[in-house]
């Protein structure tokens, strides 16, 4: 027993000795501590702590109507979000919008960004059409689009009679109703995943391509086996990321449509804010939340497992 | 490359270019012309960019109206708060994170990456709860301390990039001459840092300016709303939302993002892939 003691009374002794620091490193971690913690205060107080109690109120029963408690129900929000159909429906509609919007983007910001790379005139004009998506308010390009959609005065529909076809009520029919809001969605990802991708093409050094013209590979063979290549790092991570945010998006959706109609483009964080401020079920809401988190974490850890293997793959 | 493309190849491209500037240029050339428009043109189906009479009543009609100027008033205070807190926040931390190495930094980079992935709606309701019970839910002030947490984390990457990209030779080289960490701070990287921490007020600034949804959340008193929220509250039923107004009331909140995006355009994209590379 007391060798035993001893002996622990060694070793902590014995880790305590590196911990010993001078005064010179104890001033340098004050100074540290001092710049972190201005920023780590509000983080902490305002996004860390809120974060971990909004997983926790999917625990509980929590409303926003006057005198009720609130208590800990376990699992029972997430038992009745299993068989609650208009989460999954919106669920599906989320990654439909999601997937939609990413993909399309990116293939649009290809084009543009080949254009913009190549030796065309316009292109100061482009530059400066293309950011002005990027710098509107998203609730303003909901309003656009609206005018543009409105099937009594759009000028969409607009177009379409002078051509003889009848117009159409773009956001309130039930089967166009999503790809128009898709439409949305990817005129206004287009400037972000345009630049990143610009920036991805001028980093590729021209000698290559014009070795490969040399060599006799058109620009259609050049794009497939040199600009494609070099830039799926940057494909990747953009997609993945744009994936994401539009998953989660809220303000363009739900000023173009609130959801309608009749849900169809109803995504899960217009559901779930539907459901804490209007139905004022926070509890139930936010365990709709958790499965959100959920559902992206698994989206994301797929993405790094991607990740992860291809770089093994370079290196072996 | 050039003399390689045949004729019907350029031809292609220009016919894709000019399609890609009809799609981004049109929806706001139609948002500037539909300002301008007398409301029986509006309610037609004619597709004429340019107003058949010009009609500037719009303009004034949304400022007198709706209390569009308090709801630009409210959005400008939220916006320069923002911006003022978040940058004089981030800058020493946007410092340590670049310049400290080991588990602070990981954690620091871990952290600004997961902010981006959680869905807000989750953050929302406990921030909600918890400005309630201090009743700070339904103020400009509850407003602006949420802005700052939620635009900290990029301000943080952008940041932390631009200090990245100054040499830690000009630091080392103060201290030889014996100045504080403070002086090397405030005559060294300050004065370096300045065009990065312009960029990052301003791209801050229009976040604040631009934001939605936790302004729809957070406040319910219409002598507080924001601009957007504001613009929001003008879309009635279809067929009795004055569309005059609304479009010259959109043009008038899109004006200072568009601005500033245009002046930041080269300084967003570099800083962004500055702290992409090196973060």
């Amino acid at each position: 027993m007391s060798a035993t003691a001893t002996a622990k009374k060694d070793t902590s002794t014995n880790r305590r000795e590196p911990k010993r620091i001078g005064h010179r490193a104890r001033a340098q971690r004050r100074e540290a501590i001092a710049l972190v913690v201005p920023a780590l205060l509000p983080i902490i107080i305002f996004s860390l702590i809120p974060l971990v109690s909004g997983v926790a109120l999917g625990f509980t029963n929590a409303t926003l109507k006057r005198n009720a408690e609130i208590e800990f129900i376990g699992f029972g929000n997430f038992i009745e979000l299993l068989g609650d159909d208009r989460f999954w429906g919106s669920f599906g509609i989320g990654i439909v919008w999601a997937a939609s919007v990413a993909l399309l983007t990116l293939v649009c910001a290809i084009g543009l960004a080949l254009l913009l790379n190549s030796d065309l005139r316009l292109k100061g004009l482009t530059r400066v059409l293309a950011l002005i998506p990027w710098a509107m308010p998203p609730v303003v390009i909901a309003i656009v689009w609206r005018m543009i959609y409105n099937p009594n005065s759009g000028p969409l529909n607009g177009a379409l009679e002078a051509v003889g076809i009848p117009g159409v009520n773009w956001l309130g029919d039930f089967s166009t109703a999503l790809p128009a809001v898709i439409v949305v969605g990817v005129w206004a990802g287009i400037p972000q995943t345009t630049v990143l991708l610009l920036a991805g093409m001028q980093s590729i050094s021209p000698e290559q391509h014009e070795a490969a013209a040399v060599d006799g590979a058109g620009a259609l063979r050049r794009f497939w086996h040199i600009t494609l290549p070099a830039l799926r790092p940057v494909i990747i991570a953009v997609t993945a990321l744009d994936f994401i945010w539009q998953f989660n998006s809220f303000g363009l959706i739900y000023v173009l449509t609130e959801g309608g109609p009749g849900g169809r483009t109803m995504i899960p964080p217009l559901f779930t804010y539907l459901e804490a401020f209007r139905n004022r079920e926070i509890g139930y809401a936010s365990a709709m939340g958790d499965v959100l988190v959920i559902a992206i974490m698994l989206i994301l850890s797929l993405y790094l497992v991607n990740q992860f293997r291809q770089t093994k793959g370079a290196r072996s | 490359m050039t003399s390689k493309r045949p004729w019907w190849g350029t031809l292609l491209m220009y016919v894709a270019l000019a399609a890609f500037l009809f799609f981004l240029g049109f929806p706001l050339l139609w948002l500037l012309s539909a300002s301008f428009k007398s409301t029986s043109e509006l309610n037609s189906l004619a597709v004429n960019l340019i107003p058949a009479d010009w009609d500037f009543s719009n303009y004034t009609t949304a400022l007198e109206r709706q209390n569009l100027i308090t709801a630009a008033g409210n959005s400008l205070l939220v916006s320069i708060a923002t911006m003022v807190i978040t940058v004089l926040l981030s800058m020493p931390m946007a410092y340590a994170l670049a310049r400290l190495k080991g588990r602070l930094r990981a954690a620091g980079t871990v952290w600004i990456l997961t902010s981006q992935v959680f869905p807000s709606i989750l953050i929302i309701i406990p921030l909600f709860l918890v400005l309630r019970s201090i009743n700070l839910n339904d103020t400009l002030f509850g407003l602006i301390l949420v802005y700052v947490t939620f635009t900290l984390p990029f301000t943080l990457w952008m940041l932390q990039g631009y200090v990245a990209a100054i040499p830690t030779e000009l630091e080392e080289a103060g201290e030889m001459d014996g100045a504080s960490r403070v002086t090397i701070l405030r005559t060294i990287i300050l004065p370096l840092l300045a065009p990065g921490l312009v960029a990052t007020a301003m791209f801050t600034f229009v976040s604040a300016w631009n934001e939605f949804f936790l302004a729809l959340v957070l406040l319910q008193s219409p002598e507080l709303y924001t601009l957007p929220i504001a613009l929001r509250s003008f879309l009635g039923a279809e067929g009795q939302t004055q569309l005059g107004p609304l479009a010259a009331g959109a043009i008038l909140a899109t004006i200072p993002s568009l601005i500033i995006f245009s002046i930041l355009q080269k300084k967003l994209t570099g800083g962004m892939l500055a702290g992409a590379v090196k973060g």
